[in-house]
């Protein structure tokens, strides 16, 4: 479990995270939802580590984050896999050894057994035919699907995900968030992702935390989603046509 | 007040990358890519020039000696001197400023645009030693290329000097070999090493540390490039004072 209390964070004068509270629970996937500018990124790379916080704990199944050792920190960051917004495969290697590369940094498998391992994870995000192309030679899916693959290949503990769904067209958004769903279920790993796309929210939101101008706005499911009455939250997930009927329909439906 | 806070950034840059070091198995194959990439893939451009730059400054010197007392063979003196005192050494480190400190802030560069490098920190890798250590460690191999260089120019200006019709072969070789100081060449592959230092690792600040886009690459290169000439001038001249003087 990842459990967030009081974080803040400025750059300068801008108070970006204005004390949020959170937690997110093994098994279960959880988007970080908001408009641009709300805090989303700066709260993720907060969570990682990237950028240091001002105020307020991080824990990591009860290990506060800023209390751990160089040492224990590096140990915990072995344990995040993190599929970031552009994929960031490094495009030196092939698609193979993107995969294979937290094994060599961090086990000391034999090669075989390396190369065994990225098989097995490039099979499960349907990857089993790419070992050998080079990332540019792959389709913005199959990237992120690499990305994926790149993530969990080092059996995480905690797996992050970056707008994983930007730039993919609505079929391809729906498999890879289906995928990151069934891996979070299948490894019992803590999934938090980062996201302003609504299908993503209604097909996989088990828990969505709301963020508004650095706070914390709202916390619920998709169920909930639907049923609050927050003009923050109704704003900005029902601003298109589409999703006020689907809205409206729902609601009638539970009448 | 901001290239102060940099020179500071540089200094604990260095210090950074020598710690949390990574995995002497993946380490050994990257300083092999970047020797290959850095000193090996500058070997044709600095034989080019190293044997043409030695060609042109003996012509320079044997039509500038127009007075019959001076002996002929002091063109293959000046040229050897010229040659391994500051040609080989400064004049393609200038040049390698360009090529390799490019090449190195636009690959670190990207790799910070396109998150590689957040990717590298978030697994919890030290990506200064990861990406700049190997590369100074390659670029130690660079005084070898210097030698080529010197040897190359040397060999150039005997080419320009024999089939140009400037002096005999006999003269300028007598040249060569005149007064030769062993201390010369101390000089100059000290100073090579120190060229070597901070062309892996002013280019690496600039990439590494570079914020924006795809344009902001091209400007970090060219930054890099301004930055790298200038500080090898400098620290020539204060080694020069220092060693010669």
């Amino acid at each position: 479990m990842i459990e967030i209390k009081g974080l803040h964070k400025s750059f300068g004068d801008a108070h970006v995270l204005k004390g949020i509270d959170a937690y997110f629970e093994k098994g279960e996937t959880s988007l970080v939802i908001g408009q641009s500018g709300s805090g989303k990124t700066v709260f993720i790379k907060c969570l990682l580590g990237l950028f240091p916080y001002d105020k307020g704990t991080i824990s990591y199944d009860g290990k506060i984050y800023s209390e751990l050792s160089e040492n224990q920190k590096r140990e915990l960051r072995a344990e995040i896999g993190m599929v970031f917004q552009g994929s960031a495969l490094f495009d030196s290697m092939t698609i193979q050894e993107n995969v294979m590369f937290p094994l060599r940094m961090f086990t000391k498998m034999s090669k075989s057994e390396m190369e065994d391992r990225a098989d097995f994870v490039l099979k499960r995000v349907n990857l089993a035919d790419a070992h050998n192309k080079m990332p540019s030679e792959a389709s913005g899916g199959m990237q992120k699907r690499v990305a994926i693959a790149r993530a969990i290949v080092n059996n995480p503990k905690y797996l992050f995900c970056d707008e994983p769904n930007s730039g993919l067209d609505p079929k391809t958004a729906i498999v890879i968030d289906n995928l990151i769903q069934e891996i979070t279920d299948e490894y019992q790993i803590v999934t938090v992702i980062n996201s302003h796309d609504m299908n993503s929210v209604m097909e996989i939101g088990e828990k969505i935390v709301f963020l508004q101008h650095g706070h914390k706005e709202w916390e619920g499911s998709k169920d909930n989603i639907f049923k609050t009455d927050n003009k923050a939250v109704t704003d900005f997930v029902y601003s298109s046509e589409l999703f006020k009927k689907v809205r409206k329909m729902y609601l009638e439906e539970k009448q | 007040m901001t290239y102060l806070s940099n020179i500071g950034l540089y200094f604990l840059m260095i210090k950074e990358m020598f710690r949390k070091p990574t995995k002497w198995s993946v380490m050994k194959g990257l300083i092999l890519k970047d020797i290959d990439d850095l000193v090996i893939g500058s070997l044709g451009i600095v034989a080019f020039i190293s044997f043409f730059v030695g060609g042109v400054i003996t012509i320079q010197t044997a039509l500038n000696i127009t007075n019959p007392l001076i002996p002929k063979y002091l063109v293959g003196f000046a040229t050897r001197q010229s040659v391994i005192l500051e040609f080989a050494p400064t004049f393609t480190s200038i040049i390698m400023a360009g090529k390799v400190g490019s090449f190195i802030t636009s690959s670190i560069g990207t790799m910070r645009v396109t998150e590689q490098i957040d990717a590298l920190e978030v697994m919890g890798i030290n990506a200064l030693n990861y990406l700049i250590f190997p590369k100074t460690v390659a670029m130690m191999l660079y005084p070898f290329a210097i030698a080529i260089g010197m040897f190359l120019g040397i060999l150039g200006g005997m080419a320009a000097c024999v089939y140009g019709g400037y002096t005999t072969l006999e003269d300028y070789i007598t040249g060569v070999q005149m007064d030769f100081d062993g201390f010369h060449m101390t000089y100059s592959f000290l100073k090579t090493f120190v060229f070597a230092f901070i062309l892996a690792t002013i280019p690496s600040f600039h990439g590494f540390y570079m914020k924006g886009g795809a344009l902001e690459v091209g400007k970090a290169s060219t930054t890099s490039f301004v930055w790298t000439s200038v500080v090898i001038i400098l620290i020539n001249y204060i080694l020069t004072d220092m060693l010669l003087g």
